[in-house]
């Protein structure tokens, strides 16, 4: 295990924690991310979209803030099977892959109200049985998938 | 102001997924691959979002309304529903087959390659439909 890695990970959570604490304090409102691009592209809601439209800018600067501070600040390349230490990695497969990953959790992230921040930090933190049991489904879909793709069809890399 | 505070919320965001690494691809499939050299990073983030968030929300509920808006707007269903299971099942493929959640992806613009776009081309039109079936 890499400490250092794990340590960033610890610090690189708490600031997406404040981020969802601040959401609240300051607008009432649930740091999800699906829920709020969503909104953002396909509702427009009078009023509402002004401050998604800012939280997508300081989610695409947070990234280039670090790199432009120095990589050493964010991701490692430590003991871990292929990263390589970039801040911003490349993708994991091509285009017709990333079609087929982008529309189920397009459509998943929908029709479950929630991904990752929404179900699993927000969610969990507000102890929600829906949060909880939406999050042991998608971490169980996605290291399911991940088992297939890697050792049964990919032989075991 | 809104805006103001909507840009400090995704920066701070922004900011969490570039130092803990979960805008590298790799990592989050390295934490997903439990047969594989398992690589525990994502472990560390959710558990540091989640108690931060858990004080958090508290301290901020006992305000009795937030800042900038009249009331909290917090989800109150409780049960479960086969569109929720269902939805997670099909966001977790997508999130296996590809290490992207939609904030890393979104947070990844700045390195945008065909790949990135097709994966974000088509996950609005995920929503889209997601949207039209509701």
């Amino acid at each position: 295990m890499d400490l250092m890695a794990s340590l960033q990970g610890l610090v690189g959570g708490v600031l997406i924690g404040l981020s969802a604490v601040w959401l609240m304090a300051a607008m009432g409102r649930i740091a999800g991310i699906s829920g709020i691009l969503s909104s953002l592209v396909w509702a427009r809601p009078k009023g509402d979209s002004a401050w998604r439209l800012t939280f997508l800018f300081g989610l695409v600067s947070g990234p280039l803030l670090v790199m432009a501070l120095g990589g050493g600040l964010g991701n490692l390349s430590g003991d871990a099977v292929d990263v390589t230490g970039a801040v911003i990695g490349a993708p994991a497969g091509g285009v017709a892959l990333m079609l087929l990953a982008g529309l189920l959790v397009g459509v998943g992230t929908g029709l479950g109200s929630g991904c990752t921040s929404g179900h699993g930090v927000c969610g969990l933190a507000r102890l929600s049985p829906r949060s909880l049991v939406a999050t042991l489904t998608f971490l169980a879909a996605a290291i399911v998938t991940v088992y297939v793709v890697r050792h049964v069809i990919g032989g075991g890399a | 102001m809104k805006a103001l505070a909507g840009y400090v919320a995704g920066l701070l965001f922004g900011l969490g997924l570039a130092i803990s690494g979960m805008t590298d691809p790799a990592r989050v499939l390295g934490f997903l691959d439990l047969a594989g050299a398992w690589d525990p990073t994502l472990m560390f983030v959710l558990g540091g979002a989640v108690a931060t968030t858990f004080v958090g929300y508290r301290l901020a509920w006992a305000r009795g309304k937030p800042l900038f808006e009249a009331s909290f707007q917090l989800p109150t269903r409780r049960d479960l529903d086969a569109r929720l299971l269902g939805g997670a099942a099909l966001f977790g493929i997508g999130w296996g087959l590809s290490g992207y959640c939609p904030g890393p992806a979104v947070a990844s613009i700045a390195g945008l390659s065909w790949p990135l776009a097709a994966m974000l081309a088509a996950m609005a039109a995920g929503w889209y439909l997601a949207r039209k079936i509701a």
